[in-house]
């Protein structure tokens, strides 16, 4: 990938991936849009501008860079973004949640969809395998950089804070964690239901690099990145706490935890799409 | 007279610990983790001569398997260790989505499981974890019989593809299996009969040897098979036997659901219906004593073996 991101290609991307988003989702009648859409410039600038990855997938992922997915449900904009760098046909999408499709809901390796290191879905197992990945880059002297994503609700699992610990203790430096903090949960703000307090200061406690920006902001995003980038190797890990808004793109959808998990009718796609330019084309 | 003696005991988790050391030497990809019990698992000598393939987890297991899935991405083959209670039941669904359903070269190694754990009692003393780990889709199960099973076991798991769990435990115990092959999936038949086939895994393969003796005193002729792979089960060996004695008993250190029992009878049912008599713990939980004590009392001694072989041998008519 070059230094220099071209913004506005990037834009152009996750306009698209957008669109993927909610029509994958309105196509199965299922899914989640919210934090999809939230996460969707995340996606773009990693995988078009941040990581040195091979769309030749193989699942030891040696000389390049990893990408784990925790909060598996988010797939949508996992599976657009994967096939619109290449890794498999774009057409595949429409198979999102049908039967025998390699999408499934949550991501599995199972069915061997190229991109999908471990399966994600059942929340706050994602940094553990990621960390574990970077364990061995180690000893495979490979100098490349883990990437995850968890999301905020997630960090209610204690595993997560397991994993936390192990991170700081070993020096795992070639990790850079993000979080989606989009500050909503299926049942209701984050606060609301089990607040993560001061979550800065927790990872700081945990012995971690933490860093915040805008994660709706596509320029923002790439210089977060690139700041964590510059981060590693210091013996430290790294964490982005990226605010988005849940349902980033979408008027009616942004902001609530009320379309976490909820597909848009045949109207509400329409208002949805008129919203977001189909720039690269549709699958 | 018995076909076995013993000159030595040995903890079965002494033979994982020897055996783990040993791949340690034969293959500089595997690496080993263990969750704050490395004395207990005898996992020092692979921490000692490996210390940069061995990685010390803490009291955290969730994060142990995790870490797992994800050192084999990159060709690691991660064999972990702990209690056989914190191996499986207090991490399962992590065991289920990071390594089972994604097909992770892991090996579960599992010491202190069952009542022979002894005086540390219920809360550490776990007989479901067969049945849990037998469950998952595409998981290897094996429960070696004593030190020198133990052993082999752990450097043929070395090589074998895919998630396996490997359950062995804490008592010192006879070592009887030193000169017999041992290979995934394969029962050893150890002692040839013709009235009963006797299915046995880990501790109770010994008593199932002793029963074999008392068996003969009163002119039953037992055969004794040790099913130490209780996943895949060794069907063509199960029925091979069943089809010559026409009744089995099963002995096994763990809940009467779920078990080998259970897969015994699945295999019987299925494919040659046959009286089967079960020996194992009948839904409780253990308590705090002596393993010799804890045998007795949960029913799992060489006399409860002889009294189920009594009884199927009598359905048989």
């Amino acid at each position: 990938m070059s230094t220099q991101p071209d913004l506005i290609q990037l834009k152009k991307l996750a306009t698209q991936i957008r669109r993927d988003i909610v029509r994958m989702v309105h196509a199965c009648q299922s899914g989640h849009p919210g934090g999809s859409l939230g996460c969707a410039d995340y996606f773009v600038a990693l995988y078009f501008h941040i990581l040195k990855h091979n769309s030749k997938f193989s699942m030891d992922g040696k000389g390049e860079d990893l990408f784990f997915l925790s909060n598996g449900h988010i797939s949508p904009v996992w599976y657009s973004t994967l096939a619109r760098a290449g890794y498999f046909e774009v057409k595949e999408l429409s198979s999102f949640r049908m039967l025998n499709t390699r999408l499934q809901g949550h991501p599995a390796t199972h069915e061997h969809l190229p991109g999908i290191r471990v399966a994600s879905g059942s929340l706050g197992q994602g940094l553990s395998v990621a960390l574990g990945a970077a364990q061995t880059k180690k000893l495979n002297k490979d100098n490349q950089l883990i990437f995850v994503l968890m999301g905020d609700g997630e960090q209610q699992e204690g595993q997560v804070w397991e994993a936390a610990m192990y991170a700081a203790h070993n020096k795992m430096d070639n990790v850079i964690a993000t979080i989606d903090y989009n500050g909503q949960q299926i049942d209701g703000p984050v606060d609301k239901v089990l607040s993560l307090l001061d979550l800065k200061a927790k990872w700081e406690a945990f012995g971690w690099i933490v860093n915040e920006f805008d994660g709706n902001k596509m320029e923002d995003v790439v210089k977060g990145l690139e700041l964590a980038k510059s981060q590693s190797g210091k013996g430290k890990p790294v964490m982005n706490l990226m605010k988005t808004a849940m349902g980033a793109g979408v008027d009616f959808m942004m902001g609530s935890h009320k379309w976490h998990g909820v597909a848009p009718n045949d109207d509400e796609l329409k208002s949805a799409l008129s919203q977001l330019e189909e720039t690269i084309g549709d699958y | 007279m018995t076909k076995y003696t013993f000159t030595e005991k040995k903890d079965t988790r002494s033979g994982f610990g020897v055996g783990l050391h040993e791949l340690g030497k034969q293959n500089g990809d595997v690496v080993a983790l263990c969750a704050d019990l490395t004395g207990s698992l005898k996992m020092d000598a692979f921490k000692k001569d490996f210390p940069e393939r061995f990685f010390q987890t803490g009291i955290a297991e969730a994060n142990m398997i995790g870490l797992a899935a994800g050192m084999t991405i990159g060709g690691k083959i991660p064999f972990t260790g702990t209690f056989a209670n914190f191996s499986t039941g207090r991490v399962y669904d992590q065991i289920r989505q990071s390594v089972a359903y994604s097909g992770k070269n892991v090996k579960i190694c599992a010491s202190h499981a069952g009542v022979t754990l002894g005086e540390d009692g219920a809360t550490h003393q776990i007989l479901e974890d067969i049945g849990m780990m037998k469950m998952l889709p595409g998981m290897t199960v094996i429960v070696p019989c004593d030190y020198s099973q133990t052993k082999a076991a752990t450097i043929a798991l070395g090589s074998h593809i895919g998630p396996a769990y490997l359950r062995f435990g804490r008592p010192s115990w006879p070592i009887f299996t030193a000169d017999r092959p041992f290979v995934i999936g394969k029962a050893d038949k150890m002692i040839e009969g013709k009235d009963v086939s006797i299915f046995a895994c880990g501790h109770l393969v010994w008593q199932a040897i002793e029963a074999e003796v008392k068996l003969a005193a009163q002119g039953i002729s037992a055969e004794v098979i040790n099913i130490h792979t209780i996943k895949p089960i060794d069907v063509p060996a199960i029925l091979e036997s069943v089809q010559k004695t026409k009744c089995a008993v099963t002995c096994e250190e763990h809940q009467i659901n779920g078990g080998l029992g259970e897969s015994v009878a699945q295999v019987l049912s299925r494919f040659f219906p046959a009286p089967i008599e079960m020996v194992a713990v009948n839904d409780s939980f253990g308590e705090s004593g002596t393993p010799a004590q804890l045998l007795k009392k949960y029913g799992l001694g060489p006399d409860n073996i002889v009294e189920a072989a009594q009884k199927a041998i009598q359905r048989k008519k």
